[in-house]
């Protein structure tokens, strides 16, 4: 046995020989070290070792050997948290936690001079929640958080309930969790984007020690379905297997093997011998739908004639006649790349059989009660036979909205009685998971003189990939609110989710929002152009507005509309704040061109299709509250609001109020937490939940002390009762004597769906040689109604923003001929940085919606959809050429820009 | 990550220990790029740690940069005021994707063997006109320059076996004056171009070296600071468009192009 000192314990035990220190630690539960990219590049495995920082992922574990190791579990003194955890708990410098255990062990490092130069010092530790701003306030030692006083918790800054789990290393993530008897699965994954398999040899992989089982096409349930998480099912395709016999694009799943140790599973999927018969390939969706293209699904449901998954057209009023009053046109193609969620904690799952006879299936999700659902179908198993959960989860950004690893563990655990564990590689992610659906945007647009709109057409090809789940409801969210958001009596549109041998596209914020706002916030700004109207303007003259019929290309009623207006007082906020500027200056020299740009996008809270969410409230003996709604906490910071909206309608703190969430056992059922829908949906739910529990307090107090229910009121931890004052904890002992219990549920449902908006403004300097752009002034506006928590919003919002930032600037998915990705690490293909990430001023219209539960609107996702279109306008303005393909890397810019004047 | 198709560790006190050399095996010294991808044909590393080389050694000659000198050791190298260059070292460290943190680890020696277009101790040392002292298996010790170790991008005259042992920087070159300009696509990141010039007492032997911009370093030898043109024809003539390495951190269009507006740069800088 060899020692090891870590965190002033001393452990005798044997690394493995090529085991890194990573690994190793968390094999003696040291769970505070966590796995981003297990390849150096995001940090959140730094640990100490004799006082110097390291990225644990990269040492070899038997050089820790006799050497102090210290974890985030190690770095407090006597119970007393270290400085740094202090600071990053009063900024709040996270969001969903999964990246701050090796943030704060970098940051303790840090000397004078490297704190003054965060961008240099920070380039080895990725946050995807933040935008990094609150970290970087965590290392100016600003606090952000207000106090928890009963009563005033709605609108106040109060910090995460977890925050101190989080900032000590001790929350508990999916994988943070020692399994007796645990095996590990592994799967094989093709190498051709097209291919039926023609026999799998499995002999030599059972043959390797520790390999339990095989399983191919051959060994599970012939029952299709999507990974696609809705409440109806039916919105997407059901086109996948759990394992199939054609591997429809490169890096999808063929075999699993599933052994005593991972070591032994990747041996096993490396022996296995397939013998594929390569089938010709597609990978543009105008291709695909070509004659003669490639078929990629021959499956009864979908259509066997071509690859087009779903169309959707329509048109209100007469797009040919509106272009025949214009006096200006402008027509072009824009289009929009793939990007990859980098929710820093990977995909996994953990699935066993509890000693109840019952499935456990503990995991990454969005929506776990959706996945059970799916779960039990495939399994075929009654879903009460089925329990799925989540403990932490370390981001989500709609990728987690998506079943690709619970349905193998759970088939593996069925088989084999025993618990086993699948935990993702983050090339895994890459290859395997979901992107953005890529998107090609014709738009084509008329205006009048004046800038009033006459006639937008719109035509839009999305890449679907091998799968189409989400790509029906992406197209239908590209058909709809981009083109809503403007008044404009002739619209028409025509949209193609079109099947390829690409990575299936998904869920991701935005969603496919994102892909049309692009191309029509371009277009309606080069309108503005050819016109020489200022482009708020432009915007103010032709947005939708209440009264107006809210409507894209078709006439049906929709059940959008407006709780609350506020476009017109960001458009406001943007003009200002970028005529006032913030004093930074275009960089000395005649290469720099200067230009500024804006942008808006407007957000119907919620999905048209149906999404549902209930919320269960009881009083607890000692006079708290226990909340239960299954909602996912994924750093979207839903758990804080969710407390705060029940503590503001029981007059209490909201340290008062202890929630559970995101568990199919433990709450009530939710949809899943994805479109917008964690305030909307849940929050209502919650809401009412809450309002349930004062009304069942009251009532039983007045009974109780005999006075009249509109003479009792609650009062923080008591009620007030005429002129007496009886405490919850008194009130529930006497409640227990009768049988009273405490508790109530409720339901929400969405409908109507609130209407948001968010402006972008950006100011920015391009260096005509080198391509280099420099944002110089970043501004945002949202209306997101009355803020629950406003350093969350904007926590929210610098985050989106950021992410706008890294699919305009950063982020670019490479893909050769074959369609295998040729960048699949961090390193690699490249999400900003803190060096990356401009600060953006955020700034809140002050609204109070009328639908939203308490005020409230939407705010996480939005904020992501006006960025990348008002880096592009910035461009034009600067340089005068028009960049209409993401993403603006210098190497895609520097020959249009040395051409232009 | 973890290596899992490792099954034995060697940690000898000197290479003679080592034995025949066996098709599974890999030096190992800071580990960080072995231990970043899956190592699938590798069975045994081999700890150049336990060799115990002397980091840095500084002689009226030049300095020795053992293979196993750690990134952080040569950033917080300072060399005797005559040794002008040596601002570089920090620049080119700085010009590295990795973090600080991987400084504590990563090795010189690594870095160079790796052969990366972009790998910045290349770029440091090349230019700078080291040479590497090779060990190979059989035989006597061997000397090459940096600019010839490396053949391509991730190839190098390494044979089986072989081992790097140092890296020498000869005082006359440490003297020069040197300029330096790197782009990237995102910021500091992996480098795109990275030009380095140095130049002598009175604008005499102007060398540069240009990096992450081709597979392998480049060196154009002025014997005097070159007019624009005579550069830029020069360039021109030693790298014809296709010369330039096309990846996901440039194109090579882009890399031609910064390639030429750096070089420019850097050489009016020091004329």
């Amino acid at each position: 046995m060899t020692h090891y000192h870590v965190n002033g314990r001393h452990y005798a035990a044997e690394p493995a020989a090529g085991q890194c220190l990573r690994t190793f630690l968390r094999d003696l539960d040291v769970f505070g070290v966590k796995k981003g990219c297990d390849a150096g590049d995001c940090g959140a495995c730094t640990v100490h070792i004799d006082g110097k920082p390291f990225h644990s992922c990269l040492v070899p574990a038997f050089r820790g050997e006799g050497r102090e190791i210290t974890t985030i579990e190690g770095l407090a003194t006597n119970g007393e948290p270290h400085p740094m955890q202090k600071a990053f708990h009063n900024a709040q410098a996270f969001q969903c936690g999964y990246c701050t255990a090796g943030m704060i062990m970098t940051a303790v490092t840090l000397t004078d001079a490297q704190k003054s130069d965060l961008p240099h010092a920070l380039k080895g530790n990725l946050c995807r929640c933040t935008g990094y701003r609150s970290i970087n306030d965590a290392l100016h030692g600003t606090c952000n958080i207000e106090a928890d006083v009963a009563g005033k918790a709605l609108g106040a800054s109060l910090p995460n309930p977890f925050t101190d789990a989080i900032v000590t290393g001790k929350a508990r993530y999916t994988m943070d969790l020692a399994v007796e008897g645990l095996l590990h699965l592994k799967v094989r994954r093709s190498p051709h984007a097209h291919a039926r398999i023609v026999s799998i040899d499995r002999r030599a992989a059972m043959a390797v020690p520790g390999v339990l089982a095989v399983y191919t096409w051959e060994d599970v349930p012939k029952r299709l379905f999507s990974s696609a998480l809705h409440e109806d099912h039916l919105v997407d395709p059901d086109d996948i297997l759990l394992l199939d016999n054609v591997a429809r694009f490169a890096g999808q799943r063929i075999a699993a093997v599933v052994a005593e140790t991972e070591a032994a599973a990747e041996a096993g999927c490396r022996a296995l011998q397939i013998d594929y018969e390569i089938l010709p390939a597609v990978f543009d969706p105008v291709l695909a739908v070509q004659p003669g293209a490639p078929l990629l699904h021959d499956k009864d449901q979908v259509t066997a004639s071509d690859n087009i998954f779903c169309t959707l057209q329509g048109e209100i009023g007469d797009v040919a006649k509106g272009f025949e009053q214009a006096d200006v046109v402008h027509e072009e193609t824009y289009s929009t790349t793939r990007v990859q969620h980098v929710h820093l904690e990977t995909h996994g799952s953990i699935a066993w059989k509890g000693e109840d006879d019952r499935w456990h299936v503990r995991t990454s999700s969005q929506a776990p009660f959706a996945a059970r659902q799916k779960l039990a179908y495939i399994m075929g198993i009654p879903p009460r036979d089925l329990h799925v959960f989540t403990e932490r989860v370390g981001g989500g950004f709609g990728g987690k909205q998506e079943m690709v690893s619970e349905d193998l563990v759970l088939f593996a655990t069925m088989k084999l009685g025993r618990p086993v564990k699948w935990e993702w590689s983050r090339e895994d992610e890459f290859i395997g998971a979901t992107t953005r659906h890529q998107m090609t945007t014709r738009v084509k647009i008329g205006a009048r003189r004046d800038g009033t709109l006459t006639a937008l057409d719109v035509e839009v090809f999305s890449n679907t990939g091998a799968y189409g789940g989400h790509g029906g409801e992406t197209l239908g969210a590209a058909m709809a609110s981009p083109i809503a958001a403007y008044r404009c009596a002739n619209k028409k549109g025509i949209g193609h989710a079109v099947y390829t041998n690409m990575t299936p596209g998904g869920g991701f914020r935005g969603y496919g929002a994102s892909q049309t706002t692009f191309a029509v916030e371009c277009a309606i700004d080069e309108l503005a152009r050819i016109l020489e109207i200022d482009p708020f303007e432009m915007r103010r003259k032709n947005v939708v507005q209440p009264g107006d019929n809210v409507e894209s290309i078709w006439k049906e009623p929709s059940d959008a509309s407006f709780g609350s207006y506020g476009i017109e007082e960001c458009l406001g906020i943007v003009e200002r704040e970028l005529k006032k500027g913030n004093g930074v200056a275009k960089p000395d020299g005649a290469d720099w061109a200067e230009g500024q740009g804006i942008a808006m996008a407007m957000l119907e809270c919620g999905p048209p299709t149906e999404h549902r969410s209930g919320a269960e409230m009881r009083l607890l003996p000692d006079g708290t509250y226990h909340l239960a709604c299954g909602s996912t906490e994924m750093g979207n910071g839903i758990t804080t609001a969710h407390t705060q909206i029940a503590a503001s309608m029981l007059g209490t703190r909201a340290d008062d109020i202890d929630i559970i969430n995101a568990d199919t056992d433990r709450t009530p059922y939710d949809t899943g937490t994805f479109a917008s829908t964690g305030v909307v949906v849940g929050g209502k739910a919650v809401h009412l939940a809450a309002e349930a529990m004062a009304v069942d307090i009251l009532d039983f107090a007045s009974r109780h002390a005999g006075v009249p229910i509109d003479q009792c009121r609650l009062d923080n931890d008591g009620v007030i009762c005429g002129n007496q004052r009886i405490s919850l904890r008194d009130l529930h002992a006497e409640g227990a004597k009768v049988d009273h219990r405490f508790s109530v549920t409720r339901k929400a449902y969405l409908s109507p769906r609130t209407i948001a908006f968010n402006v972008q403004g950006v100011r920015l300097a391009v260096h005509r040689v080198t391509g280099e752009i420099r944002v110089l002034h970043s501004v945002h506006a949202a209306d997101i109604g009355r803020p629950i928590n406003p350093m969350q919003c904007r926590g929210q919002l610098d985050g989106a923003v950021a992410m706008g930032y890294g699919w305009a600037l950063v982020e670019n998915m490479v893909h050769d001929a074959n369609g295998h990705m040729v960048n699949p690490q961090l390193r690699n293909c490249r999400i900003p940085t803190f060096a990356d990430t401009p600060h953006t001023d955020v700034f809140f219209a002050d609204t109070t919606d009328l639908i939203g539960p308490l005020g409230a609107k939407s705010q996480g996702e939005c904020g992501i959809n006006p960025v990348a279109p008002a880096v592009s306008n910035a461009l034009a303005d600067a340089t005068g050429v028009r960049f209409a393909r993401l993403p603006f890397t210098p190497d895609r810019l520097f020959a249009k820009l040395s051409s232009a004047t | 990550m973890n290596l899992n198709t490792i099954t034995d560790i060697k940690r000898p006190a000197s290479c003679d220990d080592i034995g025949s050399w066996g098709d599974g095996y890999s030096w190992l010294a800071g580990g960080t790029w072995l231990f970043s991808e899956p190592q699938v044909a590798v069975d045994t590393l081999i700890d150049l740690d336990a060799l115990g080389w002397t980091p840095l050694t500084a002689t009226e000659a030049g300095l020795d940069i053992a293979a196993t000198c750690r990134v952080v050791q040569l950033h917080d190298f300072a060399g005797p005021p005559g040794w002008r260059a040596v601002p570089l070292f920090r620049q080119t460290i700085d010009a590295f994707l990795m973090s600080f943190k991987i400084w504590n680890a990563a090795t010189i020696g690594g870095n160079v063997c790796m052969s990366l277009p972009a790998g910045a101790m290349i770029s440091l040392t090349a230019a700078l006109e080291g040479v590497c002292t090779l060990w190979p298996r059989e035989g006597e010790p061997r000397e090459v320059s940096v600019v010839d170790f490396v053949t391509g991008n991730h190839r190098n005259v390494l044979q089986r076996g072989e081992l790097l042992r140092k890296i020498h920087l000869p005082a006359a070159a440490l003297s020069k004056r040197a300029a330096m300009r790197q782009v990237s696509l995102t910021k500091f990141g992996r480098s795109a171009a990275l030009i380095i010039a140095t130049v002598g007492e009175g604008g005499a032997d102007f060398l540069l070296t240009v990096s992450a911009a081709t597979p392998r370093p480049v060196q154009l030898r002025f014997a005097t600071c070159p007019s624009a043109d005579e550069l830029r024809q020069t360039l021109e003539a030693r790298l014809p468009p296709d010369a330039y390495f096309d990846d996901v951190h440039g194109s090579a269009p882009y890399k031609r192009h910064v390639t030429h507006y750096l070089a420019e740069q850097i050489r009016t800088e020091l004329a």
